[in-house]
């Protein structure tokens, strides 16, 4: 690591740190109903959205019909995703004339994109037209992450009550979230990525003259489009000339900039964030890479003022800043390293003030080690799951610490939501043991936590075990599962449970040399990503009914444990930690492990 | 449960309408005024021909241009149509014979370089569109291009260095080579 290096990834955590209190702020009265800046421009679109969808901002939910809610209006997204995929053959803003999406792949993204996951089992510029990037994935994009905040609010909201029916308005915390918090953000950053060469066009892709022509050996095809066979059987090969160049373009911008707010992570492009027309230069890296974990930190301050006492907000904070600055430093490290495989041939891996060194298989030189290593960390410790470099080529270690992310639950910053109340249960469980261990009722913000709370917390920190770790099994004993595996060795056996992880965790990124576009991954991911986000989202929202039920305890006595003290920030980390680490480091063991050992022995 | 159908089908509908259609599309027409160029693909032209963009690479292994880093895209190299990485693994054999064969090619064209080669110059790019190289891997290829040229070391120099962009802002990203402007320049095209 040299100077740079360390100065990238201090300014980026400086910065993330910083404006985690005026954004978090911002969001408080956001969601308290307060009157914001942008009033004078939202407020009547506000009041004109409730009038044309029937809702009545003032009648509040009780935890089950907010969850109803919630389900209702994911569900209907679900299907349009869907149907907008299957008939966008039909439908105009197809320039590139793409036919409809397959069955399977078609379900599989429209789960993905409504449960704020974006796995991508196809390839945006080769499958999808700009109405479908526009209409199905950017509404999603805002929606689904609009609903993960929704649901924290609510919990929280549970928290503050005290004997409580309600926690809410679904469809009120929606638009506000909407309105005031995810499209003016995206709106200026959507301009500012422009500024920087992420393109917004309508046009149909362009076409350059190659300076230098190229040519390939292609498989030659009859009329019918079948491969032509020699004599003897094999495929007889025809040299193509390749005098021109197809410049994928579209309307990007717009939805990279909420992919990345929203901790989407579905890209434009099929490399997503590599790709220089969605990510073309360091500046418009920096401010991608932290949009991803801007807002999630941010509600962690909207958490503290929410309850009323700061301080809680920013131990969690803290306990979350603390294992991510030092899963990035690992993960820095371990791409730094040089693969000694590459090195003995005699290639010069030595980072230096002109060579970014290290281990640049995957990585496009604009970002180099740094920025990609970054980039790794925060888009697995949030479920974002857009990607600038390919997990799949890291080195084992700077593969392993991203998978490890997945496995913590995305609790460390998080989805946009999702993060804080899947790091409540956590919090949950670490009062709750610590409460055992001194002999007392346990309490959290002066409420009691009891058989009923704990067995919803347990139902979030374990039910993404289960899928992971089972999806994975099956992926490896069945033949549809091992046939798309790419790496040999170990490696391929991570490719199969990063795949199970990252849909558990909602996360979307991927080690991408598996083909999971088949109708095996399509259909089995599909499932655990719906498991993974409803089987936890509603726990959460049941955490919160069941709380505001309860009386207020007072004031805390000497027996409850402070939970903003450097003593609980430690312990919390230690319980995400333990969970995390049983869970899944014999698979680790089977996968990373063993490669980083096979590399370095 | 029925009061709760038509709310979520009509904020649906709503926000399909605002987000997924109204926003791209002020975004859009703000973009194409304000930064048209970026907007469209940062395209180079020449004599009213598109010769490619600033932003995407061209694959290049003519000893008299500067080469680029390898790319994974099919059917042939740097498909701007169908982006990829290679998604080799650090232990996959294929990922060594990749590395092997490019070293293979570089020491043909120039067989008395005997420098190390900078990594970045024998692995795929995650894009497989890679516009730039490390400054260490253009030096590498410098004395190459200039005997190919009949050019003084000095004259493809100063190409070099104008084609270099710094890190933005002082501090951000790695130092690079534009290739294709680079190579462009070489050829007169680009001035």
């Amino acid at each position: 690591m040299n100077i740079f290096s360390w100065l990238q990834l201090i300014f980026y955590m400086v910065v993330l740190i910083a404006l985690a209190k005026p954004l978090g702020l911002y969001m408080t009265r956001v969601y308290q109903g307060e009157k914001t800046f942008l009033d004078p421009v939202l407020r009547p679109v506000e009041k004109l959205i409730y009038r044309l969808g029937g809702v009545h901002p003032d009648e509040e939910m009780n935890w089950k019909v907010y969850a109803i809610a919630m389900m209702l209006f994911n569900g209907l997204g679900l299907l349009a995703v869907y149907a907008i995929q299957r008939l966008q053959g039909f439908l105009p803003l197809n320039p590139q004339g793409f036919g409809a999406v397959s069955p399977d792949s078609s379900w599989n993204t429209a789960i993905s994109f409504a449960t704020n996951t974006n796995w991508q089992g196809y390839g945006g510029e080769t499958t999808m037209s700009y109405l479908s990037q526009m209409l199905a994935l950017t509404t999603q994009n805002f929606v689904s992450a609009a609903t993960g905040m929704a649901i924290l609010i609510a919990m929280i909201r549970g928290l503050v009550r005290h004997t409580a029916k309600t926690i809410g308005n679904f469809w009120v915390d929606l638009t506000r979230t909407v309105l005031y918090i995810l499209l003016p953000l995206a709106f200026v950053l959507a301009l500012v990525l422009v500024s920087q060469g992420v393109v917004q066009t309508f046009s149909q892709y362009k076409t350059a003259n190659l300076l230098q022509p190229t040519s390939y050996q292609q498989a030659q095809t009859d009329a019918s489009g079948n491969p032509v066979k020699d004599a003897s059987g094999n495929p007889v090969m025809v040299t193509v000339q390749q005098t021109t160049q197809s410049l994928a373009v579209g309307p990007a911008a717009s939805q990279i900039a909420i992919k990345q707010l929203g901790t989407n992570g579905g890209g434009f492009f099929n490399v997503n964030s590599a790709h220089p027309f969605e990510n073309s230069t360091p500046l418009s890296n920096f401010l991608e890479v932290l949009s991803i974990l801007m807002i999630p930190a941010a509600l962690c301050y909207t958490f503290g003022k929410m309850v009323g006492d700061t301080r809680q907000g920013w131990a969690i904070l803290a306990a979350m800043t603390i294992i991510f600055v030092v899963l990035l430093a690992g993960t820095v490290w371990a791409e730094q390293t040089p693969n000694p495989a590459i090195t003995s041939l005699g290639v010069d891996a030595r980072q230096t003030a002109i060579n970014p060194g290290g281990n640049m298989e995957g990585k496009d030189v604009r970002f180099g080690v740094a920025n990609s290593a970054l980039w790794a960390t925060a888009t697995t410790a949030a479920s974002n799951g857009s990607v600038n470099s390919m997990h799949d080529s890291n080195m084992p270690l700077g593969g392993m610490i991203p998978l490890w992310l997945l496995h913590l639950g995305e609790v460390i910053y998080g989805g946009v939501g999702s993060g804080l109340y899947g790091m409540l249960a956590f919090v949950i469980v670490a009062v709750f043991v610590a409460g055992l261990m001194v002999g007392r009722t346990p309490e959290y913000l002066g409420k009691k936590i009891e058989a009923y709370e704990m067995k919803m917390a347990s139902l979030i920190l374990l039910i993404p075990v289960f899928t992971a770790l089972t999806g994975t099994a099956i992926g490896v004993m069945s033949a549809a599962g091992r046939a798309t595996i790419f790496n040999p060795g170990p490696h391929g056996f991570t490719e199969v449970l990063y795949a199970f992880s990252s849909a558990t965790a909602n996360n979307g990124s991927a080690f991408a040399g598996l083909g999971a576009n088949t109708p095996f991954y399509n259909t089995a991911l599909g499932f655990v990503l719906f498991f993974a986000r409803y089987w936890l989202a509603i726990p959460a929202l049941a955490i919160g009914g069941s709380l505001a039920l309860k009386k207020k305890v007072p004031a805390a006595g000497a027996g409850t444990l402070a939970t903003h003290t450097p003593l609980f920030i430690f312990w919390l980390i230690a319980v995400v930690i333990i969970v995390g680490a049983l869970g899944f480091l014999p698979a680790l063991a089977l996968g990373p492990i063993v490669e980083h050992l096979m590399i370095f022995h | 449960m029925r009061a709760q159908i038509r709310p979520a089908l009509m904020l649906l509908l709503i926000f399909t309408v605002l987000t997924g259609l109204l926003y791209p599309l002020v975004v859009t027409g703000i973009a194409q005024l304000v930064f048209p160029s970026q907007a469209n693909g940062s395209l180079i032209s020449s004599n009213g021909q598109t010769v490619g963009s600033s932003l995407i690479g061209q694959q290049f292994d003519d000893p008299k241009y500067f080469w680029g880093r390898l790319s994974a895209t099919g059917p042939y190299p740097y498909n701007a149509a169908a982006s990829s990485g290679s998604n080799l693994g650090p232990t996959n054999p294929a990922l060594l014979d990749e590395v092997k064969a490019r070293i293979a090619a570089l020491k043909a064209a120039d067989p008395t370089n005997t420098q190390p080669i900078p990594v970045d110059l024998v692995t795929s790019s995650g894009s497989g569109l890679d516009p730039n190289i490390s400054i260490a891997a253009a030096l590498y290829q410098l004395p190459r291009v200039a005997r190919a040229r009949g050019l003084s070391e000095a004259a493809v120099r100063t190409l070099v260095d104008k084609y270099t962009q710094g890190r933005q802002l002082g501090f951000l990203g790695e130092p690079r080579v534009n290739v294709l402007e680079l190579n462009l320049a070489l050829d007169g095209i680009k001035k």
